[in-house]
């Protein structure tokens, strides 16, 4: 809870500090941009915290938005698919992309990390495959379909600013991922076997069925957001499509308070830490007007942010054991 | 003039004093035990006399001269060497590097390999390994790694070896060459300092006993005065004529029935036996005879490969844990930090851990249900904890096995199985252990454990089995019971006459 609060008001203080250095930043459509880039982004930091919850990794993210992201235009525009046969199409390869990293790290023990390297690897090589690598887009078609990234809802009484419809996407699955994380005995699960995997499973969990969901709901949430960032661009580059996104994700959930040793995880967190990298991102663009140091910019912060939350946790370890031990003494005193 | 003489020594933590004038003499040529309950101050005790913390009073004299250990160096250089529980070595390198390490002989600037492989050569002779300085310690039992240990002391030319829990991780096979070999030093007039919590192997190899408690000291026994009883006494400051509570059981219906259960590590022997309701059963057996296997056979940890096991009467071939669970088996395991506990998580969350598939409302979690589940285990097990909310891994051993108890009490079993429950925890809590295992057992529920301390089986059970390399070769009733008989049957002498 502190740590939330600890990364909420570095968001807040960003936010402060470029509101009063650059007035784009303070326009409707700035924070539109930004709110819509957020929820976005955030789908697929949600993903990425259940994989990092079990103390696993997924390097394919990025792949996996470039697959689906390109792969749906593809189907729709050149093999002429109907929609829902495509949508149904890309929930099937995404989820069955996740079954299949979960599966290779239960049943034959491979290591996460070489996995998901793999499929970063195989996924966008498969799309620049099938696409020719050229460019693919929806013209001039599906403005439906579209609305669900670029859409916006107005608020009533307010003028000049209204909510991206992505933002709608991000809560409903926000909430829906921080009751599974938080209220359900599998949310349990996943917390318990992160920390020790080996207890869970003694105390009868089934750690691997576990892992391999986990998995499963990041490549999905990873497909959704490629369905969203292709939606929310019109058209899609194989080449570069959703390049580095896993590791805008998995930064997002270090920020928001994900351990990588497993065990730990925040929805709402890996949502602030998603809006602290692209709020970054934009005043390094907005107030430096040199956006090619935006990475060592955002490099830095991470850096300096997970140092201090090392250096916080080992004095609260610290304090707890001396109080633990004061306590025993007090105990062994008194009897 | 003793060797070493530590006197009055002193030292506080944060919130802790642990050591309020303790001193301890050392004569040469010796084997002195030093025994406690765990927080009694032997490990402070132990680092002070090798450099590694120093005292905040008190004074330490080498051949009645004062010193000052500042530094593990300075302990070394006075020759003092401390072997940790937790063996140091780095096993990616070979035995002779391992035993120079940070010591190299070098010519010309580069490591005088020939010189060093010599050397190793001697000190592997006086520990009695017989292994090629080139050999990659990777290789190495840990008993063998152990001796490497104490032939890197001796490379050091240390006259009082400090073994902290030296047997802790080895099999009796290795234990016992151990023995010989500290034997062996003590002749060569080596003084060794042995630290343990096993008090049968401390009456078998100390010449004298210094015993502390609550960072004091708490007494001496010469070694005619050595006993399990005196011994006990001094470490918890009162008679334990009752340490083993243990009272006949009123056996009921047969609980568990395994027949001819075949295991991964010894497919081609079967195991047979029955539990009843109410009743505790002891499987004893050096380490490797494979009776932790069985357990996680029927456990469904590693399924077994053959046989049938019925619990109360109903037959079940647990195929995982969770599977055993439902069939109404428990487990507390081996090894508590790696698969019995969650170290970073709340008691709460520990204790509701495998209830919560029994618990849940259509999949959601019933944290009120959680809240009163733990609150009656801490009660229930007696838990030292301040509150539901306390990691466990501030909780002292002993109160980590609870928590671990209170999480298989929490499903209510009918057959429990515990493997080695009271390892490295210290003599209160191992009472309290048993006291539980004896009132669940006094509930009806049926339960097997394995222990590798020949008085806890003796003292623990209605009923022995006995293992020898993956077969059952007999059983014990309580009448029945003694040392003799159950190493008789631990150790295969019948069959080996007959095979």
């Amino acid at each position: 809870m502190k740590k939330l609060l600890g990364i909420f008001g570095l968001l807040l203080a960003v936010c402060l500090f470029a509101a009063w250095a650059s007035e784009s930043f303070r326009s409707g459509y700035n924070v539109e941009n930004l709110i819509r880039r957020t929820a976005l982004f955030g789908v697929i930091g949600i993903g990425v915290t259940f994989v990092i919850v079990t103390g696993g990794i997924d390097l394919s993210i990025g792949s996996v938005i470039c697959l689906v992201g390109c792969g749906l235009p593809w189907l729709l525009t050149v093999q002429k698919w109907s929609l829902p046969a495509a949508l149904l199409m890309v929930l099937v390869v995404s989820v069955g992309i996740g079954l299949m990293h979960g599966l290779l790290i239960t049943k034959l023990r491979l290591q996460p990390f070489i996995v998901t390297l793999c499929g970063l690897m195989l996924y966008r090589g498969i799309t620049r495959g099938f696409t020719g690598d050229q460019t693919v887009g929806f013209g001039d078609g599906y403005k439906g379909l579209r609305v669900l990234a670029t859409g916006k809802i107005s608020i009533p009484f307010v003028q000049g600013f209204e909510i991206p419809a992505p933002w709608v996407v991000l809560v409903i699955v926000g909430v829906l991922a921080a009751i599974f994380l938080n209220r359900t005995i599998y949310g349990r699960y996943l917390l318990a076997l992160g920390r020790n995997e080996d207890a869970a499973r003694y105390s009868g969990i089934n750690t691997s069925g576990m892992i391999i969901l986990a998995y499963v709901i990041c490549s999905t949430l990873a497909g959704l957001g490629g369905v969203l960032f292709v939606l929310d661009v019109n058209s899609a580059q194989p080449v570069d499509f959703g390049n580095f996104y896993e590791l805008y994700a998995i930064a997002a959930a270090v920020l928001g308070g994900c351990s990588l040793r497993g065990g730990e995880g925040s929805i709402v967190g890996v949502i602030i830490g998603t809006a602290l990298i692209l709020v970054l991102r934009n005043v390094v663009t907005l107030v430096t007007n040199h956006s090619n140091i935006e990475f060592a910019i955002i490099g830095t912060v991470i850096l300096v942010g997970v140092i201090a939350d090392e250096l916080v946790k080992r004095y609260a370890v610290k304090r707890r054991a001396a109080r633990a031990l004061a306590e025993e003494a007090d105990r062994q005193g008194g009897v | 003039m003793p060797l070493l003489e530590a006197r009055s020594l002193t030292k506080s933590f944060p919130g802790v004093r642990a050591l309020k004038g303790v001193s301890l003499t050392v004569e040469r040529g010796e084997v002195l035990a030093v025994i406690g309950e765990n927080g009694a101050g032997k490990s402070t005790l132990m680092k002070i006399l090798a450099g590694v913390q120093t005292a905040d009073s008190g004074e330490i004299l080498l051949d009645g001269r004062p010193v000052a250990l500042r530094s593990v160096h300075d302990a070394l250089a006075s020759g003092i060497a401390l072997i940790h529980q937790e063996l140091n070595l780095a096993d990616n390198l070979d035995v002779a590097a391992n035993i120079f390490l940070g010591r190299e002989p070098r010519r010309f600037g580069l490591m005088d390999t020939a010189r060093m492989q010599r050397e190793t050569r001697q000190f592997l002779e006086a520990v009695g390994l017989d292994v090629k300085p080139d050999t990659l310690v990777s290789t190495l039992a840990i008993g063998q790694q152990q001796l490497v240990e104490i032939a890197k002391a001796l490379s050091t030319r240390a006259r009082v070896l400090i073994m902290d829990e030296p047997t802790s991780s080895l099999s009796a096979r290795e234990a016992d060459n151990l023995f010989k070999v500290i034997r062996d030093l003590r002749t060569r007039g080596v003084s060794i300092v042995y630290i343990s919590h096993r008090l049968g192997e401390v009456k078998l190899l100390a010449d004298r006993v210094t015993v502390l408690r609550d960072g004091e000291n708490s007494g001496d026994l010469a070694r005619e005065e050595i006993s399990h009883a005196a011994m006990v006494k001094l470490m918890v400051g009162r008679d334990l004529s009752q340490f083993y509570p243990h009272a006949p059981h009123q056996a009921g219906e047969v609980a568990l029935e395994v027949e001819r259960l075949r295991t991964p590590a010894h497919p081609r022997h079967e195991v047979s036996f029955q539990i009843r309701a109410g009743e505790i059963v002891g499987l004893a057996g050096l380490v490797g005879a494979g009776r932790t296997e069985v357990l996680l056979s029927l456990f469904g940890v590693t399924p077994a490969l053959g046989g049938t096991i019925r619990v109360s009467g109903r037959e079940v071939s647990p195929a995982s844990p969770q599977e055993a669970i439902e069939a109404g088996l428990a487990l507390v395991p081996e090894d508590r930090k790696k698969q019995g506990v969650l170290l970073e998580m709340p008691v709460r969350e520990n204790v509701s851990l495998a209830s919560l598939r029994r618990d849940q409302q259509r999949g959601f979690l019933n944290h009120r249900r959680e809240a009163e589940l733990s609150t009656e285990m801490i009660g229930a097990m007696r838990i030292k904890t301040p509150t539901d909310r306390q990691v466990v891994q501030f909780l002292s051993g002993g109160n980590q096995q609870k928590v671990v108890l209170g999480k298989w009490l929490a499903i209510r079993p009918r057959v429990l199985f515990l493997d080695e429950p009271t390892r490295g925890i210290d003599v209160g809590a191992k009472q309290e252990i048993y006291k539980l295992m004896e009132e669940l057992a006094g509930k009806g529920v049926a339960i097997l454990f394995v222990s590798s301390e020949m008085e806890e089986i003796l003292g623990m059970s209605d009923r022995v089995l006995v293992m020898h390399e993956g077969r059952l070769t007999g059983e014990l009733q309580r009448s029945e019971l003694s040392e003799e008989a159950v190493m008789h049957l631990a150790t295969g002498v019948e069959t080996s006459a007959t095979a």
